[in-house]
């Protein structure tokens, strides 16, 4: 049995040692290029979202590299996400492949059945194993994301960017490559020595908040690297999701660490007061709390025709306007090129820029943060 | 008298014979916007943000004209579930709030939460939260919602004989309708009621296909049971309630001999249509299928040339007898 799953930024590294930990045979699908769209594309409904394509794109080049298990999220909705599985499921036996599909269903339940389901999808493993196979893939995950944040701190303020850049690749391999908690650690040392040890910049540094859809957020490859490109306009970011806080405060109810969640559904209020889905409420409550916290500006992102983010991306503007901060939506599709997505983020950070620089007077100020 | 608005828009269509009878009971007028129109479509896409669907930029139309009017409320409920484990769009879920950040001349808003995918303990404290606008006689208010359901029921009922919900409303306020009987053609026509029903997000579809002499067989006129069953034949249970109903439809429809073809309308950008399209159209296999994605920018002319190719196509296998060709183009 040979099983894949799709990519979502870095988690592959925490879902292959966790599938290895269950002793299955791992092919992680190749990562998302060109030619990941095309196929994804071809191959998908027009109007689904992003996501749904990608997803397609990887399954397809993992069969066709031997897989012949495929391993899925569910839910059940509101967002399109929870049928996800079933139409890619369809798509491909038509298309011919001959493939098991393992869907976790419902990961918004206890964390018992899940650890339940992925026995069941392990050979023989035992609870103990499944278990430390869990607890392995979050180790790899709780470094990824370790680097991940440095990366975003020390880019924008590092005067040799390619270094930093090189540094952390690098740190993402190697965690990818460890076998142990021991080497991770070292890793960790080490790499994150050498990305401090870098000649930083005295300039100030402008901070924005990346909020909105958890999968463009979390893959670079579906929002043409947008992380990097602010680093390197010398902009800081801080996301809205990161993978641990998403698994623990929705799968593990906050028992690994204090969750912050209850205090962003505040934060939302009163601008959206009920749940709507995906991460809708979410963008709204951490706009609000990255404004508070005096941000620079920001940034919201999801695909194309994504039904929670239109909720938050209607209401953005009134948030933006109350509390005094620069905002922009940017959707992502298949047509997404770099070149435009990157003269909308300069027009931006060079405005922020602006607006940081200059005490503004009260009408010139609201025409500048209408800007969207 | 107390004044509600009802924007003519989204669950008017599936609902409005309730929420007018509940708030007349309790001794208010209830407004409606005029049916959709140009300025209304123009001032909606004004308002909204670009990249929300046809059906809820013509709401916001619709709320803006409502505003100019002198009304005490604004009847704007947010719609999460009307039944077990089932959910209509994230943006119906957020409506009241997207409203409430887009107008600034907003009369007071009646936002009550109607969520019945766990229980619907919740929904009675709401109705009686909405009541006490009017009375603080909960009795009343109660009596209200009780002859509201049975108008409601009384809607169905006319609905279920082939009209659309749009006439269906008509006739419930006891407007008299004629329906051209002669046709040849039965066609299955499916989408979300606020898209096919309001004719000018469906450009009139419905009567277009009259005029054509086919007879447009709708989800309403389909028992909500065999609706189910259907449905219930997929792997997983389809979690949008429209959506399911259109999934179950269409397998019914396309088992059925007298139906000749199906089409379903789907607005741009909709994001359960965008799956629920693709799931029919991989399930449909007897029937022809054409789907339509409509937005503003759709021409009337276009769509009328792709209806007359599709009863063209129909008439011809139906008359040739060849039902032997493959019903995918």
């Amino acid at each position: 049995m040979k099983v894949t799953f799709p990519h979502m930024g870095n988690s592959y590294i925490a879902i292959k040692a966790l599938l290895k930990g269950l002793k299955l045979e791992v092919v992680v699908p190749p990562p998302i290029s060109n030619k990941t769209y095309e196929l994804g594309v071809k191959n998908s409904p027009e109007f689904a979202c992003l996501p749904l394509k990608l997803n397609m794109g990887n399954f397809i080049e993992a069969l066709d590299q031997g897989a012949d298990t495929i391993v899925m999220a569910g839910g059940w909705g509101p967002c399109r996400f929870g049928y996800y599985a079933q139409v890619e499921r369809d798509i491909l036996r038509d298309l011919g492949y001959d493939f098991d599909i393992y869907i976790l269903e419902s990961p918004d339940s206890k964390l018992t059945e899940l650890i339940l389901q992925l026995k069941d999808l392990g050979q023989n493993v035992s609870l103990a194993e499944a278990l430390k196979a869990l607890r392995f893939a979050w180790i790899k995950l709780k470094a990824v994301e370790q680097m991940e944040k440095k990366l975003e701190y020390y880019l924008p303020r590092s005067l040799d960017k390619d270094k930093t850049e090189k540094i952390y690749e690098k740190s993402l391999k190697d965690i990818d490559d460890a076998n142990n908690k021991r080497e991770i650690n070292q890793i960790l040392k080490s790499s994150i020595k050498q990305i401090e040890s870098i000649e930083c910049t005295n300039d100030k540094i402008l901070k924005v908040g990346l909020i909105g859809e958890i999968y463009t957020i979390l893959e670079p490859a579906s929002n043409v690297n947008i992380v990097k490109t602010l680093g390197r306009l010398g902009v800081e970011i801080t996301r809205s999701t990161y993978l641990t806080d998403w698994i623990n405060d929705h799968i593990l109810g906050g028992y690994i660490k204090k969750s912050n969640h209850k205090n962003i559904i505040k934060c939302a209020k009163p601008y959206v007061n009920y749940w709507v889905g995906g991460h809708g409420r979410e963008t709204i409550g951490y706009a609000v709390h990255f404004a508070k916290q005096k941000y620079d500006g920001l940034i919201q992102i999801g695909p194309l025709t994504c039904m929670p983010e239109i909720v938050a991306q209607s209401i953005l503007g009134k948030v933006g306007e109350e509390k005094e901060i620069p905002h922009m939506t940017i959707y992502f599709d298949e047509q997404s090129g770099s070149a435009g997505i990157n003269t909308r983020l300069e027009a931006f950070v060079d405005m922020i820029q602006r607006n940081d620089s200059f005490v503004l007077k009260e009408d010139a100020k609201s025409e500048i943060l209408s800007w969207s | 008298m107390i004044k509600v608005g009802i924007p003519r828009g989204l669950f008017y269509f599936y609902y409005y014979p309730l929420w007018k009878t509940f708030f007349e009971n309790l001794g208010a007028e209830v407004v409606t916007s005029s049916e959709t129109n140009n300025k209304i479509v123009s001032q909606g896409i004004d308002i909204a943000v670009d990249e929300t669907c046809f059906p809820v930029k013509v709401y916001y139309g619709h709320v803006n004209q409502l505003c100019n009017e002198n009304i005490d409320y604004i009847f704007i409920p947010r719609i999460v579930s009307v039944e077990l484990r089932s959910y209509i769009c994230p943006k119906f879920m957020g409506i009241p709030d997207m409203i409430r950040a887009s107008f600034n001349n907003l009369p007071y808003v009646i936002d009550i939460t109607i969520d019945l995918s766990r229980n619907n303990k919740e929904l009675k404290k709401e109705i009686i939260k909405v009541g006490q606008l009017f009375t603080s006689n909960k009795k009343a208010i109660n009596n209200a919602y009780q002859n509201a359901i049975i108008e409601q029921k009384r809607f169905n009922q006319i609905s279920k004989e082939g009209y659309t919900l749009d006439e269906a409303i008509k006739l419930w306020e006891g407007l008299k309708i004629k329906l051209n009987t002669k046709n040849d053609l039965k066609i299955g026509v499916f989408g979300h009621g606020y898209s096919i029903y309001d004719q000018a997000i469906s450009m009139n579809i419905i009567n277009k296909l009259r005029e054509m002499e086919c007879q447009a067989y709708i989800p309403e006129m389909l028992d909500k049971k065999i609706i189910e069953k259907e449905a219930s034949t997929l792997p997983k249970r389809v979690f949008w309630t429209i959506g399911r109903k259109m999934v179950g439809g269409a397998l019914h429809m396309d088992k059925r001999t007298d139906i000749d073809g199906i089409i379903y309308v789907s607005c741009f950008g909709c994001g359960p249509d965008s799956i629920v399209g693709e799931v029919i159209e991989r399930k449909v296999k007897n029937k022809p299928f054409m789907l339509i994605t409509v937005d503003e920018h759709t021409g009337e002319a276009g769509l009328v040339t792709r209806l007359e190719a599709f009863c063209d196509m129909l008439r011809r296998r139906k008359s040739n007898n060849e039902s032997n060709i493959s019903a995918h183009g």
